[in-house]
């Protein structure tokens, strides 16, 4: 697919602090791109340099290969979804949404045909006329989008949009907008500080901390191969366990030497293991590589969420058979099952 | 709560009646009646002096009186706004020192403030005495209709900036920026966005400005002349001069419907303007 954004070390100041650092970043056309990170991690500004409301303190931005930095907002080719909607309090749900097709001084006939093909893909039929606030959170939000959609933008920006809705609402809203995106096939780049609903909906995910970018790569990446500790601890529940590679293949912790699937580092060099719960099955303790005694057991629906202590350190797991406190077991994990890291990546902690 | 509510607005609600409902009520018997001398009953219900009013030297100072009132309201909103959309753009803490400044003239008493422009505007005054170091022909605006609206405006803008600035500040700044990103320019978001969420301010300056400018007697005194009558100055005549309270009080409820209609129109316009969109925070 074709490179629609580059992000060029980009970098941003706020009287002086840095709140985004290098930020290198391409996006391709059609792509569902997600920031992910804590609060406060630059999510919004990178955003915001995006849309035009803040210009970057070094560093490029390119669209479709020209310099967008100082092109006023007005003018740029992108629409934003605010986090609290933004909707203009004077003007009902028609008006709202024929906003920018008014601005393009389009004929009446046409923007009265956009707007009603709008309000059918936000689900928001018959609605034209409705005070816009007095609609429900959800509904504001669908007008939102529909308002930024309907200027047929090749990038739409989201900033956390479903973050004030409940969470039966946001589920539905998240199916929603994949779908939408689906349809116009415009690229999304969408904000949010909630990791499983950057697994569910993107494409691609960009994980930051602290303003500089962690990893990116797509859900599956993300997840099975976290790059540091902060992404592995982020994204999902994981052991974090320190070891030493000790070849290629061979990486050992808690006194026992594990077959793995990583290769490259240096001889005896420390390494952090991640093993996702799930991963870790519980064994009879005879012949286990690990070996350590049940501290609690929470029943999670699907599974059973165990804790065991091994060595004094505590091991997650999650399994769909049950055991008993204080039993003393066996941990094993599959080769392929075990994320090796460097140390010295971890950023920022 | 609520019935504690209730109870401590009882004071309230009397000195309304007190000195509201009852003078009120004072002044419209006075106008629909009349108390000739000799006549064997005090009160004697007529509608002589509605009549009276509609004589065409009357009319015309009512005319004068609405234009010139009319005048001020408009300069107050074409200096007025710029004024209350630059305060709101600037750093929060010259906005207090500035608002500070609009309202400290408020203290002095405009009486005075307006003898200060007697002063400036005289024949004598600073301007003419500046005009006349620098060589040029002036002989003092006092005693013009220039001079009248001058002291009006001067003494009415901090009303219409008020309310205007207060409107401007409580608009979100996500809105504008959406303004922006949906591609409208600096102009047509002041046009789209700005303006429209600003006219609850602009209606209530314009009340502001418009109803105590119709009947202002004291300005219009001081730097029109003895010869610049307002209705307010008729109605001042009547009472203090004449001594014919219910022909003033007539003309006080004639100049009090006429301002009621006004109101009623001025509020027509503004839910207009709101399109059933938003209702506009009144
Ligand atoms: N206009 C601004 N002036 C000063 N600091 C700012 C401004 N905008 C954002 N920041 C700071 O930049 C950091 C990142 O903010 P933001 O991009 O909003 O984070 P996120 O959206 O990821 O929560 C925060 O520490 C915030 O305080
Ligand atoms: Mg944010």
């Amino acid at each position: 697919m074709k490179k629609l954004i580059e992000i060029k070390n980009l970098s941003k100041e706020f009287d002086g602090e840095i709140v985004l650092k290098e930020i290198d970043l391409t996006i391709k056309e059609n792509e569902f791109v997600t920031l992910l990170g804590p609060s406060g991690c630059g999510k919004t500004t990178i955003l915001r340099i995006l849309a035009g409301f803040e210009t970057p303190t070094t560093g490029d931005i390119l669209f479709e290969g020209l310099s967008i930095v100082n092109l006023p907002p007005n003018k740029r080719n992108l629409n934003t979804v605010f986090q609290k909607y933004a909707l203009f309090p004077h003007l009902n749900v028609f008006e709202n949404i024929a906003f920018g097709l008014r601005l393009k001084k389009m004929k009446e006939k046409d923007i009265v045909q956009k707007v009603k093909q709008m309000l059918k893909l936000v689900k928001l039929e018959n609605y034209e006329h409705r005070n816009v606030n007095r609609l429900s959170g959800g509904q504001q939000q669908r007008v939102a989008i529909a308002r930024a959609l309907v200027n047929e933008p090749k990038v739409l920006l989201l900033d956390e949009p479903l973050a004030a809705l409940d969470l039966k609402l946001r589920q539905e809203m998240q199916y929603e907008l994949k779908e939408m995106q689906r349809q116009t096939g415009i690229t999304f780049i969408y904000v949010t500080h909630d990791q499983e609903e950057a697994l569910t909906m993107s494409d691609t995910i960009v994980v930051l901390n602290n303003g500089l970018i962690q990893q990116i790569g797509t859900p599956i990446d993300i997840y099975n191969e976290p790059k540091n500790r902060f992404v592995a601890n982020f994204i999902g529940e994981s052991n974090i366990i320190s070891g030493i590679m000790i070849d290629d293949y061979k990486v050992k912790f808690e006194d026992y030497i594990f077959d793995c699937v990583d290769r490259g580092f240096h001889f005896n060099e420390p390494v952090d293991v991640i093993i996702r719960p799930e991963d870790l099955s519980i064994v009879p303790n005879d012949n286990a590589p690990m070996v350590g005694v049940v501290e609690s057991i929470i029943f999670k629906g699907v599974h059973y969420e165990i804790c065991v202590i091994v060595n004094g350190k505590e091991y997650v797991v999650h399994t769909t058979k049950n055991a008993t406190i204080g039993d003393i077991v066996g941990l094993t994990v599959e080769p392929q099952d075990i994320h090796v890291m460097e140390v010295g990546v971890v950023l920022n902690e | 709560m609520n019935k504690s509510l209730n109870r401590l607005s009882y004071p309230y609600l009397l000195w309304t009646f007190i000195m509201i409902v009852i003078p009120f009520f004072l002044i419209f018997i006075y106008s629909v009646t009349s108390s000739k001398e000799g006549s064997p009953v005090i009160f004697q219900f007529t509608f002589d002096h509605y009549r009276e009013f509609f004589s065409p030297s009357n009319i015309n100072i009512l005319n004068k009186s609405i234009w010139l009132a009319f005048q001020t309201t408009v300069y107050c909103l074409i200096l007025g706004y710029p004024a209350a959309w630059i305060i709101s753009k600037i750093n929060i803490r010259k906005q207090n020192a500035i608002i500070l400044f609009f309202i400290l003239p408020m203290w002095i008493n405009m009486l005075l403030r307006t003898y200060a422009w007697q002063i400036i505007l005289g024949r004598s005054g600073i301007l003419s005495t500046f005009f006349n170091i620098i060589n040029i022909k002036y002989e003092g605006i006092l005693y013009t209709d220039s001079a009248v609206l001058i002291g009006m405006v001067y003494n009415f803008i901090p009303f219409m900036v008020l309310p205007i600035f207060t409107t401007l500040i409580k608009i979100d700044d996500n809105l504008i920026e959406a303004a922006y990103d949906l591609g409208a320019s600096t102009k047509e978001t002041f046009l789209k966005i700005i303006f429209p969420l600003s006219l609850p301010g602009v209606v209530t300056g314009i009340i502001l400005v418009f109803l105590p400018a119709v009947s202002s007697f004291a300005i219009p005194r001081l730097l029109g002349g003895g010869q610049y009558v307002l209705i307010g100055n008729l109605i001042e005549k009547q009472f203090y001069l004449l001594g014919n309270w219910n022909f003033g009080s007539a003309i006080a409820i004639i100049l009090m419907i006429l301002i009621i209609i006004s109101m009623m129109f001025m509020k027509k316009t503004d839910e207009l303007k709101s399109r059933g969109g938003g209702t506009l925070p009144w």
